[in-house]
């Protein structure tokens, strides 16, 4: 019966019939898919921080909304993911509790200090440039839910790392000081983003099993030579440098080569010991705590709501 | 290890799978008074086309599902319209029957036009 089941759904993935969350899947795929999805929100929340520590120190009223739409869109990308997480069966409070206590991980780039306002632009356009070339691919994942997800936060990343681009090409055309910032932060930025893309494809133990899933669609390597080469090209209009001596155009390969990552430094911020690891963490507990009286709040409202008026949920409008 | 509770998002219906509408209000990790309530939502893109379904999100009532709808899946005049009903509300038909549902509407050929042969010569048909 269990071969027969995995038969069944392997066969729907490999014709791309998507899979919808009441059909059966292997226990695993839907492990990896919790994991996978719930990080994903994670990131897209705890990303949330680095950027809102700039919102009070935009530059002009301009920028500010620019990015305050921004961080407001990432709210939004880490609850349609969290949505989408919960059809899977886990709940809401559960994939808190599990970033919270440090179960569930999140992105390391956001370990990350935003020092200067350049770092803002640098983030949308490295930062989301690298997370839109991992995102493409997952619009045509194979969970229904994942995928619709990815569809509406694909559309709505785009304004994101063109705004970060603008915001640089403003700096790389002012004062020496503003061009200095420029470079500076992405010196800072380029590594980190880089690393975005996850360990080699060799070092990458759950790769082979989500290609044949179709959750992922391209290796970690695949993706980060892409965008390497995007980038390398992207940052001559900017009139900048990567920090990579080893970066040159391979004409035989048609791509970029790059020098070594440093993995050492990825690990040690994947296990908890990146620059703002307990910051980040901190900030989301606390935000979490602080809004405690706010959610008992609202449901003891509800609830007394509901009680005196039990026929009516609390509109107006009828179908 | 294993995290079936609640299986949701329209796509659940009465399974015992591991939807527990019996204890979802109860159970819940959070500690005081659990999570608020799933609500599905359903966007009108434009006047004249059909309400679709856009995702889910958590609300403690319906006034509140609408407003967090507007900010969560509108923020680009994506809709004039939305629709709230709690995700519990919602019944849905099993997977599994899927073939003996719709499989029997696939040789009734003779309910599509293109089943029938007519002379050229007829026009406007
Ligand atoms: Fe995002
Ligand atoms: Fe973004």
């Amino acid at each position: 019966m269990e071969t027969n089941q995995e038969t069944i759904f392997q066969d729907k993935v490999d014709h791309e019939i998507k899979i919808e969350p009441k059909d059966w899947m292997p226990e695993k795929y839907r492990q990896t898919l919790i994991r996978q999805i719930s990080q994903h929100a994670h990131s897209e929340i705890v990303g949330m921080l680095p950027e809102g520590n700039w919102i009070t120190r935009a530059p002009s009223l301009r920028r500010k909304a620019i990015l305050i739409a921004k961080v407001q869109d990432e709210a939004g990308h880490g609850l349609y993911l969290y949505s989408a997480a919960e059809t899977l069966g886990i709940s809401r409070d559960e994939m808190y509790d599990q970033l919270h206590t440090g179960k569930a991980k999140y992105s390391s780039i956001f370990n990350y200090p935003t020092l200067t306002w350049a770092d803002i632009g640098a983030i949308g356009w490295l930062v989301d440039g690298a997370a839109i070339l991992n995102q493409i691919p997952l619009c045509r994942t194979s969970f229904g839910p994942y995928a619709r997800a990815m569809v509406r936060v694909c559309k709505e990343e785009s304004f994101h790392q063109r705004q970060g681009f603008e915001l640089l090409l403003t700096l790389s055309q002012g004062t020496d000081a503003q061009k200095q910032m420029c470079q500076d932060a992405i010196n800072r930025w380029w590594w980190p983003s880089i690393m975005m893309f996850g360990p080699n494809d060799d070092a990458s133990p759950h790769t082979a099993q989500s290609m044949k899933w179709k959750i992922k669609r391209f290796t970690n390597d695949e993706l980060r030579q892409k965008f390497i080469d995007m980038i390398a090209e992207q940052v001559k209009v900017l009139n900048m440098r990567l920090p990579d001596a080893d970066l040159k155009w391979n004409e035989e390969r048609k791509h970029y080569d790059f020098g070594k990552i440093n993995w050492e430094e990825f690990w040690q911020v994947v296990g908890g010991n990146g620059p703002c690891n307990k910051q980040r963490l901190d900030a989301r507990k606390k935000a979490w705590a602080d809004g405690a009286w706010v959610r008992e709040a609202a449901t003891a409202y509800a609830e007394k709501k509901a009680s005196l008026n039990p026929s009516k949920g609390g509109t107006s409008e009828t179908v | 290890m294993i995290l079936l509770r609640k299986f949701y998002y329209g796509d659940y219906g009465e399974s015992k799978l591991g939807s527990s509408s019996d204890n979802e209000t109860s159970s819940s990790p959070s500690g005081a008074g659990g999570e608020w309530p799933l609500w599905e939502v359903f966007i009108r893109s434009k006047q004249g086309l059909d309400h679709k379904h856009a995702g889910s999100l958590h609300a403690v009532d319906a006034a509140m599902a609408i407003e967090n709808a507007r900010d969560v899946y509108t923020r680009r005049m994506e809709g004039v319209s939305i629709w709230v009903v709690e995700s519990k509300h919602i019944h849905a038909s099993n997977p599994d029957d899927a073939g003996a549902l719709y499989d029997p509407a696939n040789d009734k050929a003779y309910r599509h036009p293109t089943f029938y042969n007519l002379p050229d010569a007829v026009k406007h048909m």
